[in-house]
């Protein structure tokens, strides 16, 4: 019988069976921020076990609360800096350096085909889009995997998500994994790896495959998979070509990774992508989505273009392309949060942070920031905010507000109207 | 072991997320015990007062989806400092469910008849749960009827309850 690329990755990785169904994996990557790793710190300190299992293997950054706002936050940070440097963390992104962390880490070449990755971030699932099995976990899985290096994890059964088509202008991959989120529901792919393919998603770049995973848990998936291609090869050539002769040769090892033909799946969805049209969340739940048309009118209070689902290089020029030469509405307020200072730093180059500051945008530091509410961004009662993030619960951006995910694309429009509206890329006007 | 017996927290929605269970803006508390006061702050649920329908009870039973969103483990801490110590629910997400066997702490799913009995026969009432774990049964009691109702659980889950916790089990085998 054929394996999934998530049951290749678990084969390579088991070091226990401790019962049916369940496997201990050894961890390739443990990635730490610093909301959920302190605790964890402090109780391995608490128990005598301040060790780190290797702490070339472990990642860490600041990025929720970023400069801290307070003497909690300082706190948090305090303890991860020092963490870091009494065990030797050397990738460790401090002030100055850091940003959100599945954008900063990716960005950095951490992430490799068949690895295993953990994080104390639900939105971890973003690092599959390198063929990679990377799961969100709680403070005691990270804190076993800080100490041990490995995790437990149930056998994972795949949904195979098949995406055939091309994408029109104006519609991204955000607007691809709302509409996948609304086919499966938020409990959809529960327990499960989402495994995407198709022609549409060969056609996607690194950035746009992060987008695509990044929400996998928005269906309650465990990890959302790409499979290794060339594209995958480009991106990480400057962190592998001394490995490897050639991309062909990186490419051919990568392979192994690849589902076999006669696989089996749990569950596979075919979507034609080539009518999908700009999509957007109406309610508190990922899965409430409807078209950018059918929402057209509805007024926001807030715009936020960033976050890990989208705020690379990519997001933002979509973003300034739409805004150059343009004003905000005055009904709005707009902020732009580049995900990491690399990002930042091409984007001025680019001149499009200036784009972004000539359309009345708030430009911030890299940081998850407004996304969920703790460090700036905070909407009012009864306010909205048109989003670029991945997540629209009740008080997720502030106590009774809401919050309507959307691409760059159609937060820049919408930016531009002051009410949800198409982008241009998308209507041709 | 911890205790899993005791008054029932009847919630009667689905897709509870972790937001709600415990907002981001106390994701910065450095201590367990200090996330106490705000269980459940922002359950959208009508007639659903924290401040006082929580004291007092030590099992919540719910719908499908239990805890789905983010990862954090605030979530089964807000829950243990208030003296709830299992959850019994359709379902729960992933990561909600292994935080709390990870502590110690149990996430149990029934079939949707079951619990959909639950909340005909005991919501309301001043419901009591009793677990038996070496027969995997929980009894349901209030003043009118006393019901028994089998369970499973995984064996890995049962051994984590058992020791206190993943962190235990695996410093001792790993």
């Amino acid at each position: 019988m054929g394996k999934t690329l998530a049951q290749k990755i678990f084969d390579a990785h088991t070091v226990d069976t401790p019962a049916p169904g369940v496997r201990v994996l050894s961890l390739d990557r443990v990635f730490c921020h610093e909301i959920t790793t302190p605790i964890a710190i402090n109780d391995l300190v608490a128990i005598g076990k301040d060790r780190v299992f290797d702490p070339e293997k472990i990642k860490a950054v600041i990025d929720h609360v970023t400069p801290a706002k307070d003497s909690k936050t300082a706190e948090q940070g305090k303890t991860m800096r020092e963490w870091a440097k009494r065990h030797g963390i050397k990738d460790f992104f401090d002030i100055g350096a850091n940003g959100v962390c599945h954008a900063i880490f990716p960005e950095k070449g951490f992430v490799r085909p068949g690895f295993t990755v953990i994080m104390g971030d639900s939105h971890t699932c973003t690092h599959g889009a390198f063929g990679a099995f990377a799961a969100g976990v709680g403070t005691t899985d990270l804190e076993v995997g800080i100490l041990k290096g490995v995790c437990t994890m149930r056998e994972p059964a795949t949904i195979k998500v098949v995406l055939n088509g091309k994408l029109r202008a104006g519609v991204f991959a955000k607007d691809v994994i709302l509409a996948v989120i609304k086919l499966l529901t938020v409990n959809g792919a529960t327990d499960k790896v989402i495994e995407f393919t198709g022609p549409a998603v060969d056609a996607m770049g690194m950035d746009s495959r992060m987008t695509l995973c990044n929400m996998a848990i928005e269906a309650g998936g465990t990890c959302g998979v790409c499979y290794p291609d060339m594209v995958t090869v480009d991106f990480l050539w400057p962190f592998i070509q001394n490995d490897f002769p050639s991309k062909e040769a990186a490419l051919a090892e990568y392979s192994k990774w690849l589902p076999d033909a006669d696989a089996v799946y749990d569950k596979v969805v075919t979507m034609d992508v080539s009518e999908l049209e700009p999509m957007v969340t109406f309610g508190y739940k990922p899965d409430q989505v409807k078209t950018v048309r059918e929402m057209t009118g509805t007024p926001v209070n807030q715009i936020y273009i960033g976050s890990c689902t989208n705020g690379r290089l990519e997001d933002l020029r979509i973003a300034a392309g739409i805004l150059k030469g343009k004003k905000i509405s005055e009904n709005v307020r707009a902020i732009v949060s580049p995900a990491t200072p690399k990002i930042y730093r091409d984007a001025l180059k680019e001149g499009i942070i200036e784009i972004f500051m000539d359309a009345g945008f708030c430009v911030t530091n890299p940081t998850c920031g407004a996304c969920l509410g703790m460090s700036n961004g905070v909407l009012a009662n009864g306010e909205s905010c048109a989003s670029t993030t991945n997540r629209n619960f009740n008080g997720r951006m502030g106590k009774g507000g809401m919050v309507h995910l959307m691409s760059p694309a159609t937060a820049a429009a919408t930016a531009i109207a002051g009410v949800i509206t198409n982008s241009p890329l998308f209507t041709g006007k | 072991m911890k205790n899993f017996n005791g008054k029932i927290l009847f919630l009667d929605r689905s897709d509870i997320n972790t937001d709600e269970i415990i907002p981001a803006k106390y994701l910065t508390e450095l201590t367990k015990a200090a996330l106490k006061p705000y269980c459940l702050e922002d359950l959208s649920l009508p007639g659903f007062d924290p401040k006082k329908d929580i004291a007092g009870k030590s099992v919540i039973v719910t719908r499908a989806n239990f805890g789905c969103g983010s990862s954090r483990e605030h979530a089964p801490w807000v829950l243990e400092c208030n003296g709830i110590n299992i959850v019994i629910a359709e379902n729960f997400a992933r990561i909600f469910r292994q935080n709390m066997f990870n502590c110690g702490l149990m996430a149990i799913s029934l079939e949707p008849a079951v619990i959909d009995e639950l909340f005909k026969l005991f919501a309301g009432t001043d419901a009591t749960l009793t677990t038996d774990l070496e027969n995997k049964t929980f009894t349901v009691s209030n003043a009118k009827t006393s019901k028994v109702y089998p369970f499973t659980i995984g064996e890995f889950d049962l051994e984590l309850v058992k020791a206190g916790g993943w962190v235990s089990y695996a410093d001792n085998k790993y």
